[in-house]
C-alpha cells in the first residue's frame, strides 16, 4: 500500500475500534440472579454492529494507505474472541482487557476502562480516530459512545450510515429518527457506526490464518491505572434489582386463511377494543 | 419532595412531541406531595404556544435556553445547557424520552456529573427507599428488568406511551412561570459540527415511536404497501418496516423498527409480510398484541403472534381494511 494513497494529506493514520463480546442474538439469552447477563453459554459472538465500526476503520485504512487498526475489547476470557474476529476482519492487532474487577460495570464503568485503553494506546503512537459499534445489542443503551468521546475529550460523529476521511476532517451522514444530518469534525475524533454503514467482509481461509498471528495484548486495570473501586459492580451507577423472563403469550390463535380470515381478525379485534378511533394526525400535539 | 426536569423535546417547528406530556405525568408521579415538575425548552423556537398544554399538565417552571451560535442540536451542546439546567432547577431527576440524540446527551451529562442512567424505560416509580426504579424490557424484548439508579441525580430515558398524559385535577392551571437564560456552551461541544440537516417531511401519521398501533411491512409485501397504508388509515396507525423493505428502498429508513432502528411497543402491532427475523422481533416484541399474516407457515413471526394468519396479505388486509371501514 502506498503511504499517499486515498485521503488526502493525512500522512498516517491509527484508528481504534472497540469491540464487546455478547451472546448470540440467535441463542437464548438470560439474565442471572443477579440481573447480569448470564455469559458462560459459550455460544458468544462479538456484538454484530462492531463488525460494521471494524469494517468502517479497515476500509478506512485501506484509502489511507498508512495506518493501523487496533481493536479493544474489555470483558472476561472468552471477550478475545471478539477481539480475534476483528483481527480475522483486517483490524492489525488487539488489546483485551482483562480483569475480575471489570465484571457488573455499566455502560460509564464500561467506557472508563476504554477510555483508559485508547489512553495508554495514544501515550506510544497518538490515536486519530476510535470507531464504536452504535449499540451493545443486548443492552441497547447506545451510551458508551457518548460517554467514551466526552472522557477522551474528542468531538463525536455517531451513529453513521456512511464515514468518510479526507485532509483530516471526519465526515459522517446519520439518519435520525425526524431528520437526516452530515456532520463534520477535524481529527482526532470518535465515530460510532449503524449496520447501514458497510457490509462486513466475510474472513475467508487467507485471513483467518493471517489473524493467528496478530498480536493479543492483555491488559489489567492496573495495567490501565484504573481504580477497581470506580467500575464494575463497585462502581455502577446502576442496579438491576428484579429480572424475569416475559411470560409467555397465551390463549394464541393461528389459522389458515379459507377465504374469511380477514373479516375473522377485524371482529377478534373489536372484541378486544383494540380498534380506536383514529388518534390525532402526528406525534405533535400543537 | 423533589423536583423533576423534563426536557421538552420538539420538532424544529416548535411542536411538542406528544410523548412529552406523558413525561411530565410521570414526573408529577415522581416528584410527589410538595414536589415539583420543571421542564426545559432549549433552543430558539416559540415557547409560547406549548405553555396552556405544559401548564394543563402539572409543569410549574419551564427553563428556557438558549445557546447563542451554538446548535442545540448537537448532543454534546445539550449536554452542556441539561447540566446547566439540572444546576438551575435543583432538580434530583432528569426525564426525557428515549432517542437516540437524548442517549448521547445523557451520556456525556452523565460523565460530567457522575449520574446514572436507564435508558428506554417503559415505567418508573419510586421504591420504599425513594430511590427512582425504571421496568425495561432487554434481550430483544424477552426480559423484563427493573433497574434502580443510585446516584443523585437519577436520569430516566423513557420510551413514547410509557403511561397515558393526566391533565392535573384543577379548573385553571397556572401558566408555567418561564426562566430564559443563554447557556454559555464551551468550545470543545462544538469541535463536531452540522454540515447539513434534512429535516424529514411530516406525514399524516403518528409518531412510529409513540403510535398505538403500528403496521408492518416486509419482504412480503414486495414493495407495494398500498394494502398496508389503507389499514393504517383506517386504523389511525403508524406504518413501519422490516430492515429488507428499507433496504430495498420501497419504504424511508425511518420506517425500520429493529435492533438498529426504532424500538416499537404499541398495544397493536400487525405485522404483514413480515417473517420475523431476530433483529427485527428485538424492537417489536415488547408490543401488546401481535398479529401476523404471511403465507409461510414456517415463519418465525408465528412463534410470537396473539393472531397468526397464514395467508395472502393482499387478499386478508384489503377484506380486514373494509370489515373494520363497514363497522
Amino acid at each position: 500500500m502506498s503511504p499517499t494513497a486515498g485521503a488526502g494529506n493525512v500522512p498516517g493514520v491509527r484508528i481504534v475500534v472497540c469491540v464487546k463480546h455478547v451472546p448470540d442474538i440467535q441463542s437464548d439469552r438470560a439474565l442471572g440472579a443477579d440481573g447480569r447477563l448470564v455469559r458462560d453459554g459459550g455460544d458468544g459472538t462479538i456484538n454484530e454492529v462492531d463488525e460494521n465500526a471494524v469494517e468502517a476503520a479497515v476500509v478506512l485504512a485501506e484509502q489511507v494507505g498508512e495506518a493501523e487498526v487496533v481493536v479493544v475489547t474489555v470483558g472476561p476470557d472468552d471477550a478475545e474472541d471478539a477481539a480475534r474476529r476483528a483481527l480475522q476482519l483486517g483490524a492489525d492487532a488487539a488489546v483485551h482487557v482483562l480483569d475480575d474487577d471489570v465484571a457488573g460495570s455499566d455502560a460509564f464503568g464500561t467506557a472508563a476502562v476504554l477510555a483508559a485503553a485508547v489512553r495508554r494506546l495514544g501515550a506510544d503512537v497518538p490515536v486519530d480516530l476510535v470507531v464504536t459499534g452504535m449499540a451493545g445489542l443486548d443492552g441497547l443503551t447506545s451510551l458508551v459512545p457518548g460517554a467514551l468521546a466526552a472522557l477522551l475529550d474528542l468531538p463525536q460523529l455517531t451513529l453513521a450510515a456512511d464515514v468518510a476521511l479526507a485532509d483530516g476532517e471526519i465526515t459522517v451522514r446519520r439518519d435520525l429518527d425526524h431528520a437526516t444530518e452530515v456532520l463534520s469534525a477535524p481529527l482526532p475524533a470518535l465515530v460510532s457506526v449503524s449496520d447501514r454503514a458497510n457490509e462486513p467482509r466475510y474472513p475467508n481461509f487467507q485471513r483467518i490464518m493471517a489473524a493467528r498471528k496478530k498480536p493479543v495484548e492483555t491488559l489489567t486495570l492496573a495495567d490501565l491505572g484504573v481504580d477497581p473501586a470506580t467500575v464494575g459492580a463497585a462502581g455502577a451507577r446502576t442496579a438491576v434489582v428484579e429480572a424475569a423472563p416475559r411470560p409467555p403469550r397465551t390463549d394464541r390463535v393461528l389459522v389458515s386463511d379459507d377465504g374469511q380470515a380477514g373479516a375473522r381478525l377485524a371482529a377478534w379485534l373489536v372484541e378486544r377494543d383494540l380498534v380506536r378511533p383514529a388518534a390525532p394526525p402526528t406525534g405533535e400535539v400543537l | 419532595m423533589s423536583t423533576v426536569l423534563v426536557l421538552l423535546d420538539h420538532a424544529d417547528t416548535g411542536a411538542l412531541r406528544g410523548s412529552v406530556l406523558e413525561l411530565a405525568t410521570v414526573a408529577r408521579d415522581l416528584a410527589g406531595d410538595g414536589g415539583a415538575v420543571h421542564g426545559l425548552w432549549v433552543g430558539d423556537e416559540p415557547l409560547d404556544p406549548a405553555l396552556p398544554v405544559l401548564g394543563r399538565h402539572g409543569v410549574s417552571v419551564v427553563h428556557a435556553a438558549t445557546t447563542g451560535a451554538a446548535d442545540p442540536r448537537l448532543t454534546p451542546v445539550l449536554a452542556e445547557v441539561l447540566v446547566d439546567a439540572v444546576t438551575a432547577s435543583g432538580a434530583t431527576v432528569l426525564l426525557a424520552l428515549s432517542t437516540f440524540e437524548n442517549k448521547e446527551a445523557v451520556a456525556r451529562f452523565a460523565v460530567a456529573t457522575g449520574a446514572g442512567v436507564v435508558t428506554d424505560a417503559a415505567a418508573v416509580e419510586r421504591d420504599a427507599e425513594g430511590r427512582v426504579v425504571a421496568a425495561k424490557t432487554v434481550l430483544a424484548g424477552t426480559w423484563t428488568t427493573r433497574c434502580a439508579v443510585l446516584t443523585d441525580p437519577a436520569v430516566v430515558l423513557v420510551k413514547a406511551g410509557a403511561v397515558p398524559a393526566r391533565e392535573v385535577d384543577a379548573d385553571a392551571p397556572a401558566l408555567p412561570a418561564v426562566s430564559a437564560r443563554e447557556v454559555a456552551v464551551s468550545e470543545r461541544a462544538t469541535r463536531a459540527r452540522v454540515v447539513e440537516r434534512t429535516a424529514e417531511e411530516p406525514t399524516d401519521r403518528p409518531d412510529l415511536a409513540a403510535a398505538d398501533t403500528v403496521v408492518v411491512g416486509g419482504r412480503g409485501t414486495e414493495g407495494d404497501f398500498t394494502a398496508l397504508e389503507a389499514l393504517a388509515d383506517v386504523l389511525g396507525a403508524a406504518v413501519g418496516a422490516t430492515r429488507v423493505a428499507t433496504d430495498e428502498g420501497w419504504i424511508g429508513h425511518e420506517a425500520q423498527i429493529g435492533q438498529t432502528g426504532v424500538t416499537v411497543s404499541p398495544r397493536l402491532y400487525i405485522g404483514a409480510g413480515v417473517s420475523g427475523a431476530v433483529h427485527h422481533r428485538g424492537g417489536m416484541q415488547a408490543s401488546g398484541t401481535v398479529v401476523a399474516i404471511n403465507s409461510d407457515p414456517e415463519a418465525p413471526v408465528f412463534e410470537i403472534a396473539d393472531y397468526g394468519i397464514v395467508g395472502d396479505l393482499f387478499v386478508v388486509l384489503p377484506q380486514l381494511t373494509e370489515a373494520l371501514r363497514a363497522r
